[in-house]
């Protein structure tokens, strides 16, 4: 579903990705681990374009998005991204956040739209909430409404950014609930996270990333319990 | 002291005309230089150079030369440029303050898009939202609103920079106020009373946009 040939990622004379390969099928669940700095946030972000590769090639469903002649919107629609730090549009309700993209870019109708989104926001529990603005939601409140604005464009995957480290302790858990329902419903995801019970229950893989390479990869059990390369252990060693 | 304010009295409806010339250019003014405004600072945070300095060429000029040249250059340079007879004060003066507002307008616009946090275009882009999609559904509206205060502020400027064009004998309200002050030589009394009249109308516009802060600031939404 999602292959990575080579990938290089130059910001100036800093090279972030340093040739990271990887292929990704359908409903897996891949956790990427890695110290700050290691080239995480700047994968993810090329895996829907919001950064530009330097060098290598990234096909998603068959579609080379790192064709420059490939329509990116196109490609977007059906890649979703969750953020660290949420992104909602202030000046939108939760509901109008959501219904936003598929009133604009899927041409639906204001009713449909809000029918859908309305819809989404009781998945994640927040039907409530539908007519506050964001300022009025707690962060964790906030992440849901973000991961309902993404679902709303029914994407075939989705990506997510440390979705719960700009969270208060105690709304963690709230969010991984829905990041986990959607794994058990099949939806292949990327997720950044140093939520070790996450990663374990829902993870079917881990990427190790330092340096701007996947420097190991494997199972949960794999990485966490018997880590091969000294830098994983070194990391692990730190975070657990 | 002797000041004789009766005897400009009868003076007060040519000058409320003044007035009223004055508020029409400036709101004219200030709508074409809105519309200019938001175009050239679109093309000014464009990524395609030759786009960005062309903007930055006409925002430098405009905001780098003095007005009272600018008014010159519209009313007796512009028509020799053409080969024509001559151009009107209104349209000169027009397109005068219009041009020079867009300058300041596009700046205002701009640092009102670039004070949006960059998480707000790749949210919606990450949406499938192409650029100009974007822009103006989440990055403009709020944009828009931080613009509020400096446009009002512009808006006063403009309104008393409009009296430069007096110049060309367009009879605004300065322009007014001299022929007043010839007419009855009484200059004290009538600059008093004409500038009283600029700041009624400056007083007006300040209190105009707080209001305006307060309708669109009701419950800030921003984060
Ligand atoms: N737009 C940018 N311009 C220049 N340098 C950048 C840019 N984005 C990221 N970098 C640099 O690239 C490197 C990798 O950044 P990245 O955000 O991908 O790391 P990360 O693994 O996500 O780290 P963290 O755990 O702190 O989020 C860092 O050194 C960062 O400073
Ligand atoms: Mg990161």
């Amino acid at each position: 579903m999602i292959t990575v040939n080579n990938l290089t990622k130059n910001f100036g004379s800093l090279q972030v990705l340093r040739g990271v390969s990887c292929q990704i099928a359908p409903k897996e669940v891949v956790v990427v681990i890695g110290p700050s700095g290691s080239g995480k946030s700047t994968f993810l972000r090329c895996l829907n374009q919001l950064e530009t590769a330097t060098s290598g090639e990234i096909i998603i469903n068959g579609t080379k998005i790192t064709d420059p002649k490939t329509n990116i919107n196109l490609v977007r629609q059906e890649v979703g991204m969750v953020f660290q730090r949420f992104n909602l549009f202030p000046h939108m309700t939760a509901l109008e956040n959501v219904a936003l993209a598929p009133m604009k870019v899927r041409k639906q109708t204001r009713a449909e739209a809000e029918e859908l989104a309305m819809s989404l926001l009781k998945r994640v529990g927040l039907q409530d909430k539908a007519h506050q603005y964001p300022e009025k939601l707690s962060g964790g409140q906030q992440q849901r409404v973000a991961i309902a604005r993404a679902l709303a464009m029914r994407p075939k995957i989705m990506l997510f950014d440390e979705p719960t480290s700009a969270l208060d302790p105690e709304m963690v858990g709230e969010v991984l609930e829905v990041i986990k329902s959607l794994a058990f419903e099949g939806m292949t995801m990327v997720v950044v996270s140093h939520e070790m019970g996450f990663a374990r229950e829902v993870g079917d893989r881990v990427f190790f990333m330092d340096e701007g390479l996947i420097l190991e990869e494997g199972t949960p059990e794999e990485i966490f319990n018997n880590p091969q390369n000294p830098r994983t252990k070194a990391f692990l060693s730190k975070i657990l | 002291m002797d000041l004789k304010f009766e005897l400009i009295w009868s003076y007060l409806p040519l000058l409320l005309e003044g007035a009223k010339l004055t508020v029409q250019l400036t709101v004219f003014a200030v709508a074409i230089g809105t519309v200019i405004g938001l175009f050239v600072s679109l093309l000014r945070i464009s990524n395609f150079k030759p786009v960005s300095w062309a903007a930055k060429i006409y925002v430098d000029f405009f905001r780098g030369t003095p007005l009272l040249v600018q008014i010159f250059l519209f009313y007796y340079g512009v028509p020799q440029l053409l080969g024509l007879d001559s151009m009107s004060r209104h349209m000169a003066g027009i397109i005068a303050l219009g041009l020079n507002s867009g300058a300041y307008v596009a700046e205002i616009f701009r640092s009102g898009i670039q004070s949006i946090h960059k998480g707000q275009m790749e949210a919606a882009r990450s949406l499938g939202m192409t650029y100009p999609q974007a822009m103006r559904y989440v990055v403009l509206p709020q944009a828009f609103k931080v613009s509020i205060p400096p446009l009002g502020n512009e808006f006063i400027a403009m309104l008393k920079d409009s009296s430069l064009v007096s110049v060309i004998s367009l009879p605004e309200l300065m322009q007014s106020g001299r022929m007043v002050a010839n007419r009855v030589y009484r200059p004290f009394e009538t600059f008093i009373l004409v500038a009283l009249l600029y700041l009624v109308m400056t007083t007006t516009i300040s209190q105009f946009v707080s209001y305006l802060e307060r309708v669109f600031g009701k419950d800030d939404h921003s984060q």
